[in-house]
């Protein structure tokens, strides 16, 4: 039990192992704030989702399971969509269409073809949290380092002194162009593999 | 020479497994091998010796590019003097020029090389010789004012990203020397591209001290005429026109070593007759160039497409990068009728980024690693094609 829920945060993290999600984790992290809303946005949909599909199982009949799925997930994804408008408009606004696009993301439909279908509410439960935030320390990351070295911010407050800037140093601007957000993610790949290969 | 083998020979055991200097035995042969000849030969097979191993080939492209640096040093102080209005000489200019290069060209080996090392160390390989030349080309197609840190950053950049992790010299896909400088030039755009940044007007080390002119402006010609409203019109930093001459000899702001087409004329010489370099890859590269602008020419709907093919080939780094970025063996393609291919669309893609997009003054390093992504592209389908027009000359004999 407790398997399911370890297990995505590293040895089978859905970004960095299974390699899904990987087009919104270019797209929002150029700042850390979209990213943590991001970040939960997904896990409470993966969980939910989870959830429901795992009390319908037996009654979901096997040919029409993706569009029923599919009607949850959207649901779901609309009642996040709501509720960040009405409670975070500014990020919602940054987020544009990516909230939306929870839909088409891999990692919950997947999770919904692979756990969901074929167990109880509650570990289907805890294999959702235990996805979303696989993803979502990902997302975190490298929005982390994108934000602090591209703009020399994090959640939008400066944190890299003045006195640098006055020696000479900038801002990355390479950090906000998606291409460096695919080498950051290479590099967690890189060092979460070389730690797991020595373990 | 004797004395040197001799010494080396005394501390060899050192650094054999069991010595004590054994964690830098790699650094050691790669010094070794740099100094002298290795004498290990494949005593097994059947295997063509030939002298003319990576060391020796890069040896003659860091030759090559010598003129290239020279120039290019006593250029830097050629365009600080002009700034500030003063003539001390050329040998002061040379020294200025030398004093505000070297720096560069310091961390960038000392950076590439330290990482060369150490990964070579670290996987217990035989460091390789392949820096030798991107460490050398990096300096000379950075604005001279490039902070060194950037310098530095760009490197451990691209040996890392572009070299190290695709397995090492002679296994890049991209040109390490590009890629450092498109690292450079999407990080920190206002250091490599403007007005501010291709000539130094402060001084070095304490040389040249002195007040910038009124007249003066650091647009290089290629970026003036990004910015031209009416009809290209090139001048040099204090305001006098230039002609094809000019830019030919190579007198103008610019990148450390890309403003002399005629040392880039002489490096070239030497690529092509110690067959380094292909001069179907090169040739075809300006003939792409040429043409690209001839078609522009005919459209005719901005200044920049008012440039003619010779000015187009002159300016800025496109000779440079034709003679020596786009023949970079390992990123070019293998097959002959490739280079032709690969040489053309290099050419074209320069001369449409140029013109086209306002945003990049200078096309060449896109294009060039545009291209290099399609090099084994390009080597697939001509030897798929060369097999089967050979298919088909089989049959067509069978018939007879």
């Amino acid at each position: 039990m407790k398997e399911v829920f370890i297990n995505p945060l590293n040895r089978n993290n859905p970004v960095t192992v299974q390699m899904l999600g990987i087009c919104s984790a270019l797209a929002v992290t150029s700042k850390l704030e979209p990213s943590v809303v991001m970040a939960l946005s997904v896990t409470v949909v993966v969980a939910f989702s989870n959830v429901i599909i795992s009390l319908l199982r037996k009654t979901i009949p096997n040919r029409i399971r993706i569009i029923v799925q599919l009607v949850v997930v959207a649901a779901l994804v609309t009642v996040v969509n709501e509720v960040l408008k009405a409670f975070a408009y500014e990020v919602s606004k940054q987020l544009s269409v990516f909230i939306g696009l929870i839909i088409t993301n891999c990692i919950v439909m997947g999770r919904l073809e692979a756990f969901a279908l074929a167990n109880k509410p509650w570990p289907a439960f805890l294999d959702g949290v235990g996805n979303g935030l696989g993803y979502g320390i990902i997302l975190i990351i490298v929005g982390f380092f994108r934000e602090l070295l591209g703009s020399g911010t994090l959640f939008g407050f400066r944190v890299i002194p003045d006195k640098l800037y006055e020696w000479g140093y900038e801002n990355n601007g390479l950090m906000i162009l998606p291409p460096m957000a695919l080498i950051v993610v290479a590099c967690i790949i890189w060092i979460q593999k070389s730690k797991n290969l020595n373990s | 020479m004797k004395l040197l083998r001799n010494y080396l020979d005394q501390i060899k055991p050192h650094f054999e497994p069991g010595g004590r200097y054994h964690a830098f035995q790699s650094v050691f042969g790669g010094l070794e091998s740099f100094l002298f000849v290795p004498n290990t030969t494949s005593k097994s097979g059947t295997h063509i010796h030939s002298p003319f191993d990576t060391k020796w080939s890069m040896s003659v492209v860091v030759i090559a590019l010598i003129p290239c640096l020279l120039f290019g040093m006593f250029n830097t102080g050629y365009q600080h003097y002009l700034s500030i209005g003063e003539n001390p000489g050329g040998w002061l200019m040379f020294l200025y020029g030398f004093l505000s290069v070297l720096p560069l060209i310091v961390v960038s080996y000392a950076v590439g090389l330290g990482i060369e090392f150490t990964v070579a160390q670290w996987k217990g390989q035989e460091i390789q010789e392949g820096f030798l030349v991107s460490g050398m080309l990096i300096p000379l197609i950075v604005p001279i004012d490039t902070p060194l840190w950037m310098i530095a950053l760009a490197t451990a950049f691209a040996v890392i990203f572009a070299k190290e992790v695709f397995g090492g010299t002679g296994y890049n896909i991209w040109n390490v020397a590009l890629i450092a400088r498109a690292f450079l030039f999407f990080a920190y755009p206002s250091r490599m591209s403007g007005e501010q940044v291709f000539v130094r007007t402060g001084s070095t080390f304490g040389i040249g001290k002195g007040q910038v002119i009124d007249a003066f402006s650091g647009a290089t010609p290629l970026g003036q005429i990004g910015s031209a409203e009416v009809s290209p019109r090139m001048t040099d930093v204090l305001g006098m026109p230039l002609d094809y001459w000019d830019l030919f000899l190579g007198l103008i702001p610019g990148s450390v070593g890309e403003t002399s087409k005629l040392c880039i004329g002489i490096g070239a010489v030497l690529l092509l007759v110690t067959g380094i370099a292909n001069w179907r890859t090169m040739i075809s590269v300006f003939v792409g160039g040429m043409v690209t602008t001839l078609f522009l020419n005919v459209i005719d709907l901005t200044p920049a497409m008012r440039i003619d093919p010779l000015e187009q080939i002159l300016l800025g780094g496109f000779a440079f990068g034709a003679v020596f970025m786009a023949t970079d063996p390992v990123t070019s393609p293998r097959t002959q009728a490739g280079k032709y291919i690969f040489g053309g669309l290099v050419g074209m893609f320069a001369v449409l980024i140029r013109v086209l997009n306002p945003g990049y003054p200078e096309g060449m390093m896109l294009a060039i690693l545009f291209m290099n992504s399609f090099a084994p592209l390009i080597d697939h389908y001509v030897v798929e094609a060369s097999i089967e027009s050979r298919i088909k000359r089989k049959e067509i004999y069978s018939k007879l």
